[in-house]
């Protein structure tokens, strides 16, 4: 075990992959001599060069179209979005494309792409630097869309995204690149637990608060805060935003009766209204009330000065664990 | 002769074989006999076509888009290809690929609507086709960046009109082709039409000068000569397999039929801007040219016609006889691995078809019910 930073864990993650396959190959800007904005892919190029570590030009649509093209090849590319608000030029490519090519060649043609996407806000960045566009491509069959929480299943996952034959975009929490934990290299991602299962964080019987990313920590903080007034929270972190392991959410929420769902995105349209009709779907006599989403506003993100009111934070969590229980709280007295 | 200095040309409209000190050397071997092959070629593929939109017409194809007048641009740049070669096509390209040896019931079977695609592109080197316009570009531009890695000597080649010029993608293409010298042949057909939309609203220079503003060294061929245009896509290979980098090929021709049998080109374009391209048509210039030779033989002709009747029967018999797919197949090759959230409404689909035990019944409109 080592402790290690998020940001290092992936970079550490990206280099086992490097040196497994020499068919992995990294592309986006400024990852090569830079080591990336965020320097997650710090010494990679040094190390394997310029072809398997490509600076590209500044253009996102071509540097995922070019993949298609080198997972035609054989390759494996792992593209790096530098900023959450810099997909969208690329969307076409990764929705009509990336999504579709195995369907479209009925199998024939895999598309074995990593998309690495630094999302999420929390670090005083101007517009387009903080988003968390990642209902988009949920929406969207034949991709795989995952978010880790904690710098063990940073290294983990990115390395299960690699190795999957399907397209996967991994989000990574960005304000969380600097939080340390312990890290195990030794692990094997292929016995390790599986990229597209959920984790239970925090054991608890009163709630079942479900996030996913950056929110994870949040939670876990509000669980230790609920703690001291006698409410046991139950935390899971989805861990893969797309498919849902509904199985485990659905277990712990038999056990509960109450479901919390928190996540950064604005809230119409957001992955809680998925998980929320799902687990109403499948547990409906289970609950004891509605669901609740604790979620961003349905606004651009807003400037940095004013970001701490839109992330959903301990005490906007805690609301929504006290409207799930009937305590008293913001919204008392409403109804509907 | 053509008035137009830049055009590559060979053969004249009238089917007279001009020199061209630059370009001869790069189709010297093809003598009578080839020449008799690609004029089989041209006549084969208009016969596609025709069939296909007649095909169409009697309601057995959703939709076909048309390739009319674009033969030469097709055959001449698809039989100069090696079969190591990769192709990243629009939806045009039925030419190209009958030239790269796709089944012709499979050509047709995106547009019956059975399959999202008709092949395996590695059976035949060749992506099926896109539809997005443009996207191909940077598929093959990718594809080349691999071949370069590979350290192999194939070359991506990637077609696209006019329009899709105006395409970020397009750009983006060639931005990243030429940063990285990748070996991939940029083939635009210049068939004057984006749709409704002429090429003058999409670029105010000739297209092929757009090449050069990204440092890629271009051609412009008369698409309608299919020596020119063979001659021109040797280059452009030769090049990227020696290291040259990217070429960018415009291929002037005309889309004499529709954009799609769905669309109504008198509602937008000159009766006598069709008449005078007829008058290059690319079959009949190298009609005249064998002609002139005295290769167009009662014997040339018959196997030419035979062959392309032969092949309008094979794609009629293959089109109509295709197999609608089973229901269950919806769900198939969404993903490699197993996907619990597709897993559940799969099973939950199977169980609803299986509810009406009458397999037939229930994917009949009415249902079972």
């Amino acid at each position: 075990m080592t402790q290690m930073t998020f940001a290092r864990a992936i970079n550490s993650g990206l280099r086992k992959s490097l040196e497994n396959d020499p068919k992995v190959i990294l592309m986006g800007e400024d990852i090569g001599t830079l080591g990336g904005v965020f320097r997650v892919t710090d010494g990679l190029q040094k190390d394997f060069g310029t072809h398997r570590v490509v600076d590209t030009p500044l253009a996102e649509s071509a540097i995922m179209g070019t993949a298609v093209g080198l997972a035609y090849r054989g390759y494996r590319p792992v593209v790096e979005i530098q900023f959450d608000g810099f997909i969208y030029p690329a969307f076409d490519q990764i929705v009509s494309q990336v999504a579709k090519l195995h369907y479209r060649t009925q199998g024939a043609v895999k598309m074995p792409i990593t998309i690495r996407v630094p999302f999420g806000g929390g670090i005083g960045s101007p517009e387009h630097h903080s988003e968390s566009p990642e209902a988009y491509f949920t929406h969207t069959s034949g991709l795989r869309v995952v978010s880790v929480s904690n710098p063990q299943d940073a290294h983990t996952v990115i390395q299960q995204a690699i190795l999957s034959d399907d397209p996967v975009l991994y989000f990574e929490p960005k304000r969380r690149y600097h939080d340390k934990g312990e890290v195990d290299e030794g692990i094997d991602p292929r016995t390790a637990l599986p990229m597209d299962s959920a984790r239970v964080v925090t054991e608890g019987t009163d709630v079942t608060l479900v996030a996913y990313g950056p929110l994870v920590k949040t939670a876990k903080d509000a669980a230790t805060a609920a703690a001291d007034e006698g409410i046991s929270i139950e935390v899971i972190d989805l861990r893969s935003l797309a498919p849902v392991d509904y199985a485990t959410v659905e277990a712990s929420v038999r056990k509960t009766g109450r479901l919390v769902v928190t996540h950064e995105a604005g809230q119409s349209g957001g992955l809680g209204a998925e998980v929320a009709a799902s687990i109403t779907e499948r547990c409906f006599y289970h609950l004891e009330t509605a669901p609740v989403r604790i979620t961003g506003f349905d606004i651009p993100y807003p400037y940095s000065k004013l970001e701490m009111h839109h992330l959903p934070g301990l005490d906007r969590i805690l609301d929504g664990v006290d409207r799930a229980l009937g305590r008293p709280n913001s919204l008392s007295g409403l109804e509907g | 002769m053509s008035t137009d200095r830049n055009l590559i040309q060979l053969v004249t409209p009238a089917g007279e074989r001009i020199s061209h000190p630059e370009f001869d050397p790069w189709v010297k071997d093809i003598g009578d006999e080839q020449l008799c092959s690609l004029y089989e070629d041209l006549t084969v593929i208009r016969r596609i076509d025709v069939e296909a939109t007649a095909l169409q017409r009697q309601g057995e194809l959703g939709l076909w888009p048309p390739l009319l007048g674009q033969e030469a641009a097709q055959v001449g740049s698809g039989r100069a290809l090696r079969d190591d070669d990769f192709v990243f096509s629009s939806y045009r390209e039925n030419g190209v690929a009958y030239c790269r040896g796709v089944d012709l019931t499979d050509i047709t079977r995106v547009w019956r609507g059975t399959a999202s695609s008709g092949w395996d592109p590695y059976s035949v080197n060749m992506a099926t086709p896109q539809i997005i316009i443009g996207a191909q570009t940077l598929h093959a531009t990718g594809y080349a960046m691999g071949i370069q890695n590979d350290g192999a000597d194939s070359v991506a080649v990637t077609y696209f009109g006019d329009g899709a010029t105006s395409e970020g993608d397009v750009n983006e293409a060639m931005v990243f082709a030429a940063s990285f010298q990748a070996p991939v042949v940029f083939f635009c057909s210049n068939n004057h039409w984006a749709i409704s939309e002429p090429v003058r609203l999409q670029s105010h220079i000739q297209i092929a000068d757009r090449a050069t503003g990204f440092g890629i060294p271009s051609l412009r061929v008369d698409g309608n000569d299919v020596l020119a245009v063979m001659a021109a896509t040797r280059v452009a290979l030769d090049r990227a397999r020696h290291g040259g980098g990217p070429t960018f090929i415009e291929a002037v021709t005309y889309r004499m039929g529709p954009h799609t049998t769905a669309d109504d080109p008198t509602r937008y374009r000159d009766a006598n801007e069709l008449e005078d391209w007829a008058a290059k048509d690319p079959i009949l210039r190298i009609k005249a040219l064998l002609e002139r030779k005295g290769l167009l033989t009662d014997q040339v002709q018959q196997h030419v016609h035979d062959k392309a009747e032969s092949v309008a029967r094979e794609i009629r018999s293959g089109c109509i006889g295709m197999p609608d797919p089973e229901p269950m197949d919806i769900f198939k090759h969404v993903y490699s691995e197993p996907n619990s959230w597709l897993d559940r409404q799969q099973d939950h689909y199977a169980r609803y078809l299986a509810s009406f035990g009458d397999p037939a019944g229930a994917t009949s409109e009415e249902g079972a019910r």
